[in-house]
């Protein structure tokens, strides 16, 4: 489903974020990157949504490279792709409702739709009671629920999860990873970047390990090793 | 299509209600950027209405013999109507001058006492001339001349003409006016400027402010008119509210000003102005302010809208 070919990437011809990274990632993979801070982890991921350019190599989507895609044919791509972010990254002006609201308008969807499927989505995430909440209203939880609803209403091919849980108590953390877990049994493939051993460890799934920007470890039931 | 515009629309007003300090801040610089260039537009008008009324002053005045015939008067102002320059011609006779120099008089006692000792009327009969245009008084003027010369001796029932006497009187003022209008217009524009350029900063700031959420519209897919519709409609209602706060402004300051502006400026009185002109001073207020806000904020947002802002982390 997607490939790195390569996938080089130097900021200021000198700090190399990525150093010929080549990997795949199959369709319904659960996959968690991990790695010390500054080991590339983020910049593989913003090659993914085209946010940054590889210097050298070729990053691919369903076998379209996607940094030759044009505007129009990108926004497509972003649709398919449910993102989710250590801050959580929603609308501050917009409740619940609206921000989920947001990423349906965005990928064209109808006010009917949008009125069946964000309290449904909601309630998915336990935060039925939530739907008309601000974000400055919420714990630090309930907004990466929100977050991961956004993520998943526009029914993704595939999440990126950055960090999710990076800001969240355990107990928030656990509840995250189950989401993401149930997402992907539904078939979304998913990709999560953590610091937290005891998730990848609980996972029992896919680990990539990254160093320095490059790839160190690929293991199919991988532990947190660094 | 329907569906789009009116998400942007409604995005447009949630955004700018839930941003209450932002807008407010935005409608108080938007406001005095239009309370200036109205009073510009004002300020303007003022002297151009001096000017044209000025102009409306300025006329020949024929003063005939005592004992000129009132045929050949007459035979006089045919011709001069014939003129293609000349306007209108009106006639004051003898009798007509002294009564209106009595009424004007009225109280002056001095002065009628010594009218009543001379003997009979002393005042001559008068032509007015009205010319189309100020530059073809002179024109008139050497017609009259020349019209005059040819009569000789007795003959000769033109006394005065008064053109040269307020000619440079006349000329002198206009060129004061014109001056005035001048500097008038280069304060208006550097006013202007300045004020747009703070409103335009001020919308920037603003949208800054919002960089990041434009970012995560666009991770999210959505397309750059989608995003910056809102902040276009926030735009025009920071526009069309601070348009009319600058009319409510305008109301009180001109009342308080009116009756000065009556005396400094032949007459006019700008509260006076104002109310005439209410439907045409706000719509051009409306528009400038709709304008200047929709712009603005086209501008500031395109910035964040360019794949070079999109910060994902």
């Amino acid at each position: 489903m997607i490939t790195f070919d390569s996938v080089s990437k130097k900021y200021m011809d000198r700090y190399v974020a990525l150093d010929n990274v080549s990997l795949t990632i199959r369709q319904g993979e659960f996959i968690s990157i991990v790695g010390h801070s500054g080991a590339g982890k983020t910049t593989l991921l913003k090659m993914l949504l085209a946010e940054d350019k590889p210097t050298s190599g070729i990053v691919t989507f369903e076998d379209v490279d996607i940094h030759s895609l044009r505007r129009k044919h990108l926004l497509n791509l972003r649709r398919r792709i449910g993102v989710v972010f250590q801050d959580f990254k929603l609308l501050p002006h917009k409740t619940a409702f609206e921000n989920i609201a947001f990423a349906m308008e965005a990928a064209g969807r109808t006010d009917e739709e949008i009125e069946a499927d964000v309290p449904h989505v909601l309630a998915l995430v336990d935060l039925g009671d939530k739907i008309w909440c601000f974000p400055n209203e919420m714990s630090g939880g309930e907004m990466q629920r929100v977050a991961i609803a956004r993520a998943i209403v526009n029914q993704p091919d595939l999440i990126i999860a950055d960090e999710p849980t990076g800001n969240l108590d355990p107990i928030n953390t656990h509840d995250i990873i189950q989401i993401l877990k149930k997402i992907n049994d539904l078939g979304t493939t998913v990709i999560l970047t953590t610091h937290n051993k005891r998730v990848i460890d609980s996972l029992g799934r896919r680990v990539i390990t990254m160093d320095k920007g490059r790839v160190v470890r690929d293991n199919e039931q991988g532990s947190y090793v660094l | 299509m329907f569906t789009t515009t009116k998400r942007i629309i409604r995005a447009g007003f949630l955004s700018f209600w839930r941003n209450g300090v932002v807008s407010f801040a935005s409608i108080l610089v938007v406001t005095v950027t239009l309370f200036v260039g109205g009073s510009m537009f004002f300020l303007g008008e003022l002297l151009e209405s001096s000017l044209a009324e000025l102009k409306d002053k300025v006329d020949v005045n024929i003063y005939f013999t005592l004992d000129a015939p009132e045929e050949e008067i007459f035979g006089l102002k045919q011709s001069l109507e014939s003129l293609p320059a000349v306007a209108y011609v009106s006639y004051t006779s003898r009798d007509q001058a002294l009564e209106s120099f009595e009424e004007k008089h009225a109280d002056d006692y001095t002065t009628l006492q010594a009218l009543e000792e001379l003997d009979g009327n002393p005042l001559p009969a008068s032509l007015n001339i009205k010319a189309k245009e100020a530059s073809q008084y002179e024109t008139i003027a050497r017609f009259l001349e020349d019209k005059n010369a040819l009569m000789e001796g007795d003959e000769k029932i033109v006394e005065k003409v008064t053109y040269y006497q307020n000619k440079t009187a006349i000329d002198k003022l206009a060129s004061i006016i014109a001056g005035a209008e001048r500097l008038g217009l280069a304060i208006t524009f550097t006013l202007i400027a300045i004020s747009i350029l703070i409103t335009f900063n001020t919308i920037r700031l603003a949208i800054y402010t919002s960089r990041q959420e434009i970012s995560i519209m666009k991770l999210m897919g959505a397309g750059n008119a989608y995003i910056r519709g809102p902040f276009i409609v926030e735009g025009i209602m920071y526009g069309a509210i601070s348009a009319l706060a600058a009319m409510a402004l305008f109301y009180p300051v001109t009342l308080w000003i009116g009756d000065a502006t009556a005396k400094f400026f032949s007459g006019i009185n700008v509260h006076a102005y104002y109310i005439d002109h209410l439907i045409s001073i706000f719509g051009s207020t409306l528009l400038a302010g709709i304008f200047l806000g929709a712009v603005s904020s086209a501008i500031a947002v395109s910035k964040y809208l360019n794949e070079k802002h999109l910060k994902m982390t």
